[in-house]
């Protein structure tokens, strides 16, 4: 799924990461890119994928893509696994400290291969 | 200014009491205080001696709070008494030879156990049953006798007898009058109290009079004396304890000229004073208006009314005090509320038998049956707290009075006063003298848990009668604020753990997606997801991986590792009842060696490995399990480990093989998923080298059995567990365990510890006995059985997972990449690693290298 509030990305900066189906519905995982270290979350049984920052900000080890996912208040979030700080998987926004975020990626899913965008 | 000299003249609880009451009014600095204290040690709870015999120590049955004489400038002297008084030059001889002088002096020196003139009451073996040192020697004595008798069938005879049958002895309650506990209950409540603690196997004999004790035939072994009755019958024993009522110790009253009661007592008014206006009694050594209080109760009371007459609140009087009580009494509930007897002119009663049962209940109401009088009730007492409200705050009754006692059918509720009705005065809790009002302050101040509101009015901290009151309003008043008292575990589930536990086990609901859709709204979280994954494997047991679970488990389970602060994970393999071969060591030595790990002994008797990445999780798992090691479940809410002493096998003092006992009792609940973590142990002996009695379910061994405690608790509060049952057998110790273990995931809160679990459980232990052993709610069987799925079901998380390709797939640090995450680096220290600090980080300094997958 491609975000809306994503700019349009030029094919050529598509990655491609893995098969929607190496991601276990409603979790995570993580993906090194460039030397990048970005959480994919699938969301669901469906489709719907989101990609934020591996790194979380509050324990400085990159976990993210192991956190578990849901929704506070309608917003969809990751739980941080080690101090449990959710963050928005839309906004990459801290719900707990709205100073802190971490970056949001454009992420696709292109027959059946899960692609992100830098 | 010179302080006002204050001397109180013993350190009882009474005694003990004003101390608190003038430090609570600020005002133990205006005085400088002295305190003579006969006995060896400082204030110590009385009401609950017995517990001294179930395992309390002197010190657990304390009642000085820390450094606290120090603390206020209070000077103790311990072992010393008060042996005379000199009015004229306001002193206080001591036994030590001291001479104390006061300007203020209160006299709380308690009472002593009566014993009557008999002949031969003074041989070894006969006993009084009232301080620490009375029942040391009784335990003393008791280890060599087979047959113990106890004079006296009042309240404290019975809970003498208690202490005998708990003793093992053949116990006999021998009583002058026609039933028991004649001051309390009436006839018709004697009888049903009578048989029912016959059927505890204690024997009663009523109406009988001892004349002698002389020589049994018994030789030393069973049956060392013979107590002659006036009727001709005789009766052999060991030991004998004295319970035959109490009298005041008011010895230093008639030379010092206070006047005294005929019957004994030292004789006040309202302020508690005397007829010397500087010299005060309290407790049980005082006489108001032809009356000793033999409870704790109203000493109490005496203690504030004579502390704000020390601090010169002059309008703070006594003026009797309620003598209802609720007990329990070899395991009887008994409760007497005011006039008993109906002797008040016109008294009309309402009782009630079930002789199959065992429960008998009476109500005394005034002509009019307006106003309920007095009450009694034997063999179930839970209506103490409703009826002595109505009585103290004389409210109106309901026009079916017999209703307030009549067993209820299916679907009714037992008409109940409103809360509201209360008046802000009312007293709730008379041991500490708390009031409705001032229960509702501590919630306006934010008290809003039983545990907040106990601590800080100490309200249901003494005889617990009052608690299940104190809990209604606590609940009342906190709706009545509009605080929601919402057990909802989420934003997701209008419930709690408890119920989505029954929604679950009811509705046969075997997914966290069924669940939701079903009783919840939205997606889920980090809250409800790991609680419903508790929940389906507390019930079903199926592997916490399978594709519907996997999503719902927190990344401990996730990974069935432990996460640590730099993103790898410690692996613990189960090392059952801390019990390990060389071979073992040697595996997990060259496993870690192999894989680079930072090894530790932890804290619950097994090793545990550091530093494991997610892709080399299962690789060092393929190990470990060859090796025949299986998951520990380090990472789970679950049982954690039973540690265990060395136990009889090699130990001099060992009285039971208690590494066996810990290997199969921690190969039964492993894996058992719970509320929260579960920690067992068990000791070999009462030295209690495993500290059983810091953990959820602790065993100890004892000559006959295994005594089983509940309820422990180490961490950030720490609690002793509370003993449970004794001497049981192998079977029975583990049916309990069952039952316990099953009951607590039942009812439980999402990640409550048994302890705060067992102290929020409306009943408390009793309760809790009842349901487990006496099996009152009839679900024993349910809960065995659901502990026997359990135990059969049971399968190592990790054998499966590393045989299962679907789940190793997940095992990757990156999805995309066998790189490893650039970020973990590890320094050496003390010929080990350990994570790089964030400064090391920065500066790139760590580099031990970490086993990429590529490398396998
Ligand atoms: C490894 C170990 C420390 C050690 O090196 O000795 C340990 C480590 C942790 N303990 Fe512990 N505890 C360990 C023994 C204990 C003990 C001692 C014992 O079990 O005899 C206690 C006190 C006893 C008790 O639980 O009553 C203990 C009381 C706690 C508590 C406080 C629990 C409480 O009720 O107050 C926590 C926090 C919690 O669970 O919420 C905790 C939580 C933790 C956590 C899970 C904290 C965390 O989230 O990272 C640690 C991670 C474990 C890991 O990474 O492997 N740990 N922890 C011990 C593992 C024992 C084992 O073999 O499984
Ligand atoms: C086994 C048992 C169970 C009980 N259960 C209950 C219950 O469930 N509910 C209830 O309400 N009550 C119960 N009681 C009664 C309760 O313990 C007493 O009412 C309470 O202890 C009275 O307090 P006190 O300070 O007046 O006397 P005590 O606690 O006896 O204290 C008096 C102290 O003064 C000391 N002393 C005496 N003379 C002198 C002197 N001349 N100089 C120096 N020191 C002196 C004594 O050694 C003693 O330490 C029980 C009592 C016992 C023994
Ligand atoms: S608890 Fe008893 S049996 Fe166990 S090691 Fe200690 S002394 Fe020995
Ligand atoms: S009435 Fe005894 S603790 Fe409250």
């Amino acid at each position: 799924m491609l975000k809306t509030d994503t700019p349009a990305v030029a094919s050529s900066q598509w990655t491609a990461v893995c098969a929607l189906a190496d991601i276990v519905p409603d979790s995570g995982v993580a993906a090194l890119i460039d030397g990048q270290q970005i959480a994919i979350f699938r969301v669901g049984d469906s489709d719907a994928l989101y990609a934020i920052g591996n790194h979380d900000p509050f324990s400085e080890a990159n976990v993210l893509s192991r956190g578990i996912v849901g929704d506070l208040g309608g917003e969809l979030v990751v739980a941080s696994p080690v101090y449990k700080q959710h963050f928005s998987l839309n906004s990459g926004i801290c719900l707990e400290d709205a100073e802190v975020s971490v970056p949001t990626y454009a992420v696709r899913l292109c027959d059946g291969i899960v692609q992100v965008a830098l | 200014m010179n302080k006002t000299k204050l001397l109180v003249v013993g350190n009882g609880m009474v005694g003990h009491k004003l101390l608190e009451a003038l430090v609570a009014e600020g005002a133990a600095a205006q005085f400088s205080i002295t305190v003579l204290c006969e006995e060896p040690r400082a204030a110590y709870d009385r009401v609950h001696l017995s517990e001294f015999f179930a395992g309390k120590s002197a010190a657990d049955l304390s009642l000085v709070q820390g450094n606290f004489f120090d603390d206020h400038g209070i000077q103790l002297h311990l072992r010393d008494k008060a042996v005379a008084i000199d009015r004229a030059a306001k002193l206080v001889r001591t036994a030590a030879g001291a001479e104390i002088p006061y300007d203020k002096l209160v006299l709380a020196t308690g009472s002593y156990p009566f014993v009557p003139p008999v002949p031969g009451k003074d041989r070894d073996g006969c006993f009084v049953y009232r301080t620490i040192e009375d029942l040391e020697a009784m335990t003393a004595w008791g280890a060599k006798s087979k047959i113990g008798v106890v004079i006296g069938g009042g309240l404290l005879g019975l809970e003498c007898a208690k202490a005998l049958k708990d003793m093992n002895l053949q116990t006999h309650v021998v009583e002058f009058a026609p039933r028991l506990m004649t001051v309390q209950v009436d006839d018709g409540g004697g009888r049903v109290l009578r048989k029912k603690i016959e059927q505890l196997g204690v024997t009663v004999h009523t109406q009988k009079n001892t004349l002698e004790i002389v020589d049994g035939a018994g030789l030393g072994v069973a049956g060392r004396y013979a107590m002659k009755f006036a009727d001709g019958s005789q009766l052999e024993t060991d030991m004998i304890v004295f319970s035959a009522g109490i009298r005041p110790r008011d010895e230093l009253a008639p030379h010092a000229g206070l006047n005294r009661g005929e019957r004994g007592g030292i004789v006040v008014d309202d302020y508690c004073r005397t007829n010397d206006p500087d010299i005060y009694a309290i407790g049980e050594c005082a006489l108001y208006q032809g009356r000793i209080y033999g409870l704790v109760a109203p000493g109490y009371q005496m203690a504030q009314v004579v502390a704000d007459q020390l601090c010169g609140k002059t309008e703070s009087r006594f003026s009797g005090a309620d003598m209802s009580t609720k007990l329990k009494l070899l395991g009887v509930d008994v409760a007497s509320i005011g006039d008993a007897h109906a002797a008040t002119k016109g008294a009309l009663s309402y009782s009630f038998v079930d002789e199959r049962k065992q429960v008998y209940k009476k109500l005394v109401v005034d002509e009019n049956g307006k106003q309920l009088l007095g009450a009694v009730l034997v063999g179930e007492a839970e209506e103490y707290g409703t009826l002595l409200q109505m009585l103290l705050n004389g409210m109106a009754l309901p026009d079916a009075p017999e209703m307030l006692i009549l067993p209820l059918s299916e679907g009714t509720s037992r008409p109940q006063f409103g809360l509201d009705a209360l008046p802000a005065g009312a007293q709730i809790c008379s041991c500490n003298n708390v009031s409705k009002g001032a229960l509702c302050k501590a919630i306006d101040e934010g008290c809003t848990t039983l545990g907040a509101l106990k601590k800080s009015t100490k309200a249901a901290t003494s005889c617990g009668g009052c608690g299940p009151l104190v809990t209604q309003i606590l609940k009342h008043e906190l709706k009545a604020r509009g605080v929601a008292v919402s057990n909802a575990i989420c934003e997701h589930f209008p419930y709690s753990r408890q119920e989505l536990f029954h929604l679950v086990k009811l509705g046969q609901i075997k997914t966290f997606d069924e669940l939701i859709t079903r009783h919840g709204k939205g997606r889920g979280c980090d809250i409800c997801k790991p609680t419903a994954a508790s929940i389906l494997a507390s019930i079903y047991n199926e592997h916490v991986l399978k594709p519907k679970h996997a999503k719902l488990q927190d990344t401990n389970d996730y990974y069935l590792a432990n996460l640590q602060k730099n993103g790898t994970y410690s692996i613990i393999p189960r090392v059952t009842g801390g019990e390990i071969t060389p071979d073992g060591l040697v595996a997990i030595g060259s496993i870690a060696k192999k894989y680079g790990l930072y090894t530790k002994i932890t804290g619950g008797q097994r090793i545990d490995m550091f530093g494991a990445q997610v892709h080399e999780l299962p690789l060092i798992w393929r190990e470990l399990v060859d090796a025949g090691f299986e998951s520990g479940h380090a990472y789970g809410k679950s049982l954690r480990t039973v540690k265990s002493c060395v136990g009889s096998t090699w130990c001099r003092y060992g009285v039971q093989d208690s590494v066996s006992m810990a290997i199969e009792i921690e190969n039964r609940y492993r894996g058992v998923r719970s509320p929260h973590k579960m920690k067992l142990a068990v000791s070999g002996c009462t030295r209690e080298c495993a500290e059983a009695q810091s953990k959820d379910f602790g065993v100890i061994a004892t000559e006959h059995g295994w005594n089983l405690y509940v309820a422990g608790n180490g961490g950030m509060k720490p609690r002793h567990a509370d003993l449970f049952a004794t001497d049981l057998d192998h079977d029975t110790l583990i049916k309990y365990i069952d039952r316990l273990m099953m009951f607590y995931i039942r009812t439980a809160d999402r990640l409550q510890r048994t302890s705060v679990w067992l102290e929020n459980l409306e009943g408390g232990i009793d309760y809790l006995r009842k349901v487990i052993v006496e099996d009152s709610l009839g679900i024993g069987a349910e809960l065995e059985a659901d502990m026997r799925h359990l135990v059969d079901t049971f399968e190592c998380e990790w054998k499966k997972a590393i045989n299962d390709p679907e789940v190793l797939k997940r095992f990757r640090t990156f999805v995309n990449s066998n790189e490893v995450d650039p970020n973990i680096l590890f320094v050496e220290e003390r010929g080990q690693i350990r994570p790089a600090s964030e400064e090391e980080r920065r500066m790139r300094i760590g580099n031990i290298p970490v086993v990429t997958e590529s490398g396998h």
